[in-house]
């Protein structure tokens, strides 16, 4: 029990995947500046996730293992999670349109994205079992989802205040993005997996 | 003269970190080291090069519809070369970039190149774009590279240049150091496009 809950608290805190794996960088930066996207855009990101971490492990571990093509690894695991995501969306808004008018538009910018694809490579390369792939997957979404709303919040009191011309926009967003690593950076150090 | 054209303007002026400012996962997490910043520069200039020849190549092949699809199985596939080469060739810097180089695959920039460019081009334009594109993420990486470690360990590939009472700033190799470093060189960068804009104004209306 006590593994599982240091992979979790390690995801989410310690190597948080934003700010100090730097995965998932074109998100954070573009969805970060209104609160209501990022707490949408970090739910969405924990369950595609979630759910696709799963269908890695199973195709990882029952075909490709087997079959020993563990090199094709890559294609396959990209085409996996871009037609899972795809797959997902229809699912959504046929039965439930409530959900995807709030979700819809960030399903299909997290279809690609080295965020999503980092969990199954993680995990492959750690060789996690399946439940352990799974607690580091939600952990890993539920880190970046704090991140995303630390952040978010963070730039929405920055559009009040005066920053140099050049700096304006990204510039400063990424000065933002340091402090708070920083801030993450002194959780390093308390469990060590 | 054309071909140049088409291949500097990623040096500085459409510069994929600090201008376009895509694919940056790798410009911060790669470099706080010149050796991995390199390795990591010259694959993705593989990458994006041979994956430009080869989207240019079945540009009028490829339905419209699944070339989405189709241009990532051919990064994929790519990346996948390299990867197997680098593991081969170098297993020690393939072991520092880690996941990092496998990520490759998902860079905006590539599947950016692909869809803007080598869908509508021809060959030998399509390699000068890709080949441009790759030279700019170079130099992108390299300049942060170098900055990261001079600050960070008072070194350059090992050789000590800021002398023993330089006192390194540990916090340049660490997560946050890169952050902020990229913060202000985007903002540099921002600057030098402005003035060059302004320049190319004035020489404009000089010749009109």
């Amino acid at each position: 029990m006590t593994q599982y809950l240091l992979l979790f608290v390690s995801a989410v805190l310690i190597n948080n995947f934003v700010l100090t794996r730097f995965l998932g960088l074109c998100i954070f930066f573009g969805v970060s500046k209104s609160l209501n996207a990022s707490i949408g855009m970090g739910m969405a990101v924990t369950s595609v996730m979630t759910l696709s971490s799963i269908c890695s492990w199973a195709v990882y571990n029952l075909i490709l293992v087997p079959l020993n093509l563990t090199f094709l690894s890559l294609v396959v695991l990209v085409l996996l999670i871009a037609s899972f995501v795809q797959l997902l969306e229809m699912i959504i808004r046929k039965f439930a349109p409530a959900l995807y008018d709030m979700w819809g538009i960030y399903l299909l910018l997290i279809a690609t994205n080295c965020i999503i694809l980092s969990v199954p490579l993680i995990n492959i390369r750690s060789q996690y079992s399946f439940a352990l792939s799974t607690v580091n997957a939600v952990g890993a979404g539920i880190g970046f989802g704090l991140a995303l709303v630390l952040m978010a919040s963070l730039r929405e009191k920055l559009v009040l205040a005066d920053v140099p011309k050049p700096l304006e926009g990204l510039g400063i967003a990424f000065i933002v993005a340091g402090c708070l690593s920083l801030a993450f950076l002194g959780f390093s150090g308390m469990i060590t997996i | 003269m054309e071909f140049w054209k088409i291949f500097s303007k990623g040096l500085i002026l459409e510069n994929p970190i600090l201008v376009l400012a895509l694919s940056l996962c790798p410009a911060l997490a790669v470099t706080s080291s010149i050796s991995t910043a390199l390795t990591m520069g010259l694959t993705v200039t593989f990458v994006i090069t041979t994956n430009n020849v080869v989207v240019s190549l079945i540009r009028k092949l490829v339905n419209p519809k699944v070339r989405v699809p189709i241009y990532i199985i051919s990064i994929a596939t790519i990346v996948t070369v390299a990867g197997l080469l680098l593991q081969a060739y170098f297993p020690l810097l393939y072991k520092d970039l880690g996941i990092y180089l496998e990520l490759v695959v998902v860079f905006a920039i590539i599947l950016a190149r692909a869809e803007v460019f080598a869908s509508k081009n021809n060959v030998v334009r399509s390699f000068m774009d890709g080949f441009g594109m790759g030279c700019g993420f170079i130099i992108a990486m390299l300049i942060i590279g170098v900055i990261r470690e001079l600050i960070g360990t008072g070194s350059l590939l090992g050789v000590n240049l800021l002398g023993a009472s330089y006192p390194p700033a540990l916090i340049m190799i660490l997560p946050p150091g890169a952050f902020i470093l990229i913060g202000y060189l985007v903002a540099l960068f921002k600057l030098i496009v402005k003035y060059w804009e302004k320049r190319q104004k004035v020489r404009e209306e000089a010749v009109s």
